[in-house]
């Protein structure tokens, strides 16, 4: 047993000037004074602990708090329709109609998936899983948005081999299914690869919850896995530091998280709920006991008293300012009356769930923490979770950004001939970034709970909410961090702008946004400059598209050694179905349907697909975004979708025209015959960029001939551009994409050039 | 044939959710005497011939870049087995 003696409050007053390992724990020199100023003294090293995790950028989101304020305050009353609990909850809620809702919310766990990639993703998911449940939903899907460095890198099989494991032996045990998400292969990843997780679940209108802890006199409970000593980032200093020499030596900064309990969980809360039981409730992910209980007692009465000894113990060694830090995973925070504790406890006993009771909501306006009989923190919770240090960091336009954007694409030799044009065609859909991904998919369940209408490789994922009626809601991430590092602006727009389409194809109503941004260093000021305008972006674009951001998460410090990654903003648009019967599927199934392209063709080869990989080449400014055109896009295939006009849809994004003709007729083996004289024509282009470019607002459509006059009838009312380019073909052995009077290629060889690059690196 | 016994635990602060679920196990089946089990991995190393202190520092780099995790397991013992 530890002989650690905890620093208390007395022993505060009593010693001022002890010094404090504050710059170890991460704080700047005038947030230690801030401290001592609220304080009127020194901080304990309790206090001192909880301060240093909850006013770190991760949980303080002190650099980023200004902007941030964009997405409250670009909103229109639309946008507060449908919006039932937005930015600041542990996740944002939407209605969906007939007394059902939503919650989504994306979140990083970049850092850790680097250092231990199995559990550091597999622990990404556990936490935005808890997330969701804490608003009082069923978890019903999760998906990942993941970033790797260049796909013949070294280290990157080690790296993706482990995340990729990690989020299907957590997901998969959890009987989730996964129903979507990204793969990117990019060097500038190489050494903080990205993974980004996110969740989505399912709840009645009267059964959500919220973390507050109200009500003088209810308990506060902690209830799931026991607190160990894992994931004390800060305080393997603590622990080896000046607070005592003789206490455990370094803990490991990283978690390991245990499925089937988060699933005992799951099922344990949800009982919790249907019997009203809980007042409140917090999930515990980063900061652990430090952040569930100031942020309870900021968003409630304010006041709390907590008996730290009473916090049930892996290690029985742990010292207060561990205990306080842990991030043991699988764990809730509860705030029940006292008069239905016992009822309380009847369930989570039956769940054999290890609980017990720490304290008790007071009026005092204090967090209190008592350890061994002794006050050691006594604060305003509000000074920890919510009045934390707010940073307006130095901005500085790159000075890189203008040659860059000067370096156009449209100086790069582009195919004329037919031969070119396939090989190049081929090239791309080979291409690690287009290639067929099955070879992750595959590790994921995603029909597991009966309910995916939609999955990869469909636009969007889609899942069945009410059974009866059919009402479903679909999701789709993007960010194209190429684009992004061109204009971050115009990248976050782009982003939006992709997710919405693909949302749209699959024939719901783009309803709400979610984002993770992710970054380089917060102190680099051209850094600070790409995140200022993606934010700008992304806002504006939310009030053009009237859809409100709901929550989401930044993260930064993402770098490669000295060069921080392209910013990566991912943006998640979430979207309601009347009826998942009446989704739209995103590839052909028959032959002889038309192939329509809507939209317009530019030449947009600026940041593409095809200058990446045929050029290698990375310069210029991303396509044009026109979010009113892509909202008259939205609502024309929703008017098509009602009236059961189209039989597919596919949005145009990375690869352009090439790599959607290709997917289309890799899914189910149907071939097609296309053209793209009337392309060149009426666009002023040529083949190659007819076939190459990202121009955006773009989708192909397949429709009946027995439909063609309703549908051009439809995009003529609604003033879209339309051309017939195609009609789907024969499928079989011997199915091929003819691309008429340029090149010819079969399906099966289509297949193999998509199917063998991820293999050949990681199989 | 000579035989190098190399042990691996996870971490003392890591969750072992393995010895968690043989630990609950066997408070059901009512060996309430053990109050917690923690589950490692034991490797065997044959080596032809002898041995020697290369052999066994050979086992110890290998035992702590490849048959263990440093991040959450701890290499606990290497020996020549009996």
């Amino acid at each position: 047993m530890s002989t650690h003696v905890a620093d208390t409050v007395d022993n505060a007053i009593a010693t001022p000037d002890k010094v404090q390992p504050y710059g170890a724990l991460g704080l700047k020199d005038d947030e230690y004074a801030e401290i001592r100023k609220i304080l009127g003294r020194r901080p304990t090293s309790g206090e001192l602990a909880m301060y240093s995790v909850m006013w770190s950028e991760h949980c303080s989101y002190k650099s980023s708090k200004i902007y941030l304020r964009q997405f409250g305050q670009k909103v229109s009353e639309k946008m507060k329709e449908k919006l039932m609990v937005g930015m600041g909850e542990n996740a944002g809620v939407v209605d969906v109609g007939e007394g059902w809702a939503v919650t989504f919310k994306v979140e990083s766990h970049n850092h850790p998936s680097y250092i231990e990639p199995f559990q550091g993703a597999a622990t990404g998911v556990g936490g935005i899983v808890r997330d969701i449940i804490s608003m009082g939903a069923r978890p019903v899907a999760v998906m990942d948005q993941l970033r790797f460095g260049a796909i013949d890198h070294p280290d990157t099989p080690r790296v993706l081999h482990g995340v990729v494991g990690g989020i299907s032996f957590y997901g998969n045990c959890l009987g989730l299914p996964n129903i979507g998400g990204e793969t990117y292969f990019d060097s500038c990843y190489q050494g903080n690869p990205l993974v980004n997780a996110l969740s989505v679940g399912v709840l009645r209108h009267e059964d959500l919850h919220l973390a507050n802890a109200s009500g003088v006199g209810n308990k506060i409970v902690l209830f799931g896995a026991r607190t160990g000593g894992d994931g004390i980032g800060g305080a393997s200093i603590l622990a080896s530091d000046s607070f005592d020499s003789t206490g455990p030596t370094k803990r490991p900064a990283v978690q390991v998280g245990d499925p089937f309990a988060e699933k005992v969980l799951i099922e344990c809360c949800l009982e919790l709920y249907r019997e009203g039981l809980v007042e409140g409730i917090q999930d515990l992910g980063a900061a652990g006991i430090s952040c569930a209980t100031s942020e309870l007692a900021s968003n409630g009465d304010g006041g709390m008293f907590v008996e730290l000894d009473h916090v049930l113990l892996r290690d029985p060694t742990l010292t207060a300012e561990e205990i306080l830090m842990s991030e043991s995973q699988e764990r809730m925070m509860a705030v029940v009356k006292p008069e239905l504790l016992d009822q309380f406890m009847a369930v989570v006993n039956k769940w054999d769930v290890e609980t017990s009771v720490l304290g008790e909501v007071t009026d005092t306006g204090r967090l209190v923490i008592h350890h061994g009989g002794e006050e050691i923190v006594n604060v305003d919770p509000r000074t920890v979770a919510i009045d934390g240090p707010v940073y307006e960091r130095p901005v500085a336009y790159p000075t890189w950004i203008d040659a860059l954007q000067a370096d156009s694409a449209d100086k790069l030799a582009r195919p004329q001939s037919g031969a070119e044009l396939k090989d190049q065609f081929l090239s791309l859909v080979a291409s690690p970034n287009l290639a067929d991904k099955s070879l992750i998919t595959t590790q994921y369940d995603y029909f597991v709970m009966g309910n995916t209408a939609l999955s990869f490789p469909d636009d969007a994922g889609m899942i069945r909410v009410d059974e009866e009626s059919g009402l479903g809601f679909a999701i789709a991430t993007d960010a194209n961090g190429r684009y992004c590092q061109l204009d971050p602006y115009q990248g976050a727009r782009l982003a939006l702008a992709e997710a919405y389409r693909n949302v749209a194809v699959s024939g719901a109503v783009p309803a709400a946004v979610t984002d993770c941004l992710n970054f380089g260093s917060p102190e680099n000021p051209e850094v600070m400059w790409q995140f200022k305008r993606a934010v700008e972006g992304l806002a504006d674009g939310c009030l053009e598209l009237e859809i409100p951001v709901t929550g989401g998460n930044v993260s930064f410090y993402n770098q490669t050694g000295d060069a921080p990654i392209h910013p990566t903003p991912v943006v998640g648009v979430l979207g309601v179905i009347d009826d998942v019967a009446r989704r739209i599927p995103s590839s052909w199934q028959d032959e002889g349907n038309n192939i329509y392209l809507l939209g317009y063709t530019r030449t947009e080869l600026d940041g593409s697909a095809w200058a990446g990989t045929i050029h290698n080449h990375l310069g210029g400014v991303p396509p044009v975004v026109d979010l009113a055109q892509e909202k008259e896009l939205a609502d024309l295939l929703q008017g098509a979708a009602i009236e059961s006009l189209i039989l597919s849809a596919h949005d145009l994004s990375d690869g352009g025209l090439g790599q959607a003709l290709a997917e289309s007729v890799m899914r189910f083996g149907v071939g097609a015959r296309v053209w793209l004289d009337e392309i060149i024509e009426r666009d002023g282009v040529d083949a190659a960029t007819a076939l190459f470019s990202e121009s955006t607002g773009r989708v192909i459509v397949s429709v009946p001939r027995e439909d063609d006059v309703r549908f051009l009838g439809l995009c003529e009312a609604r003033n879209y551009p339309v051309l017939r380019i195609g009609v789907t073909d024969q499928g079989g052995e011997d199915a091929k994409l003819d691309v008429q009077g340029l090149f010819e290629v079969s399906v099966a060889e289509i297949r193999q050039r998509s199917n063998e690059t991820l293999p050949k690196y990681f199989g | 044939m000579p035989t190098i016994v190399v042990e691996v635990m996870p971490k003392a602060e890591i969750l072992d959710p393995q010895g968690k679920a043989v630990a609950g196990a066997l408070t059901r089946l009512g060996h309430n005497q053990f109050s917690g089990v923690r589950i490692g991995k034991r490797f065997e190393l044959t080596v032809d011939g002898p041995v020697t202190a290369e052999t066994l520092a050979a086992a110890k780099t290998i035992a702590e870049d490849i048959l263990s995790n440093s991040v959450i397991e701890d290499v606990v013992s290497i020996s020549e087995a009996k």
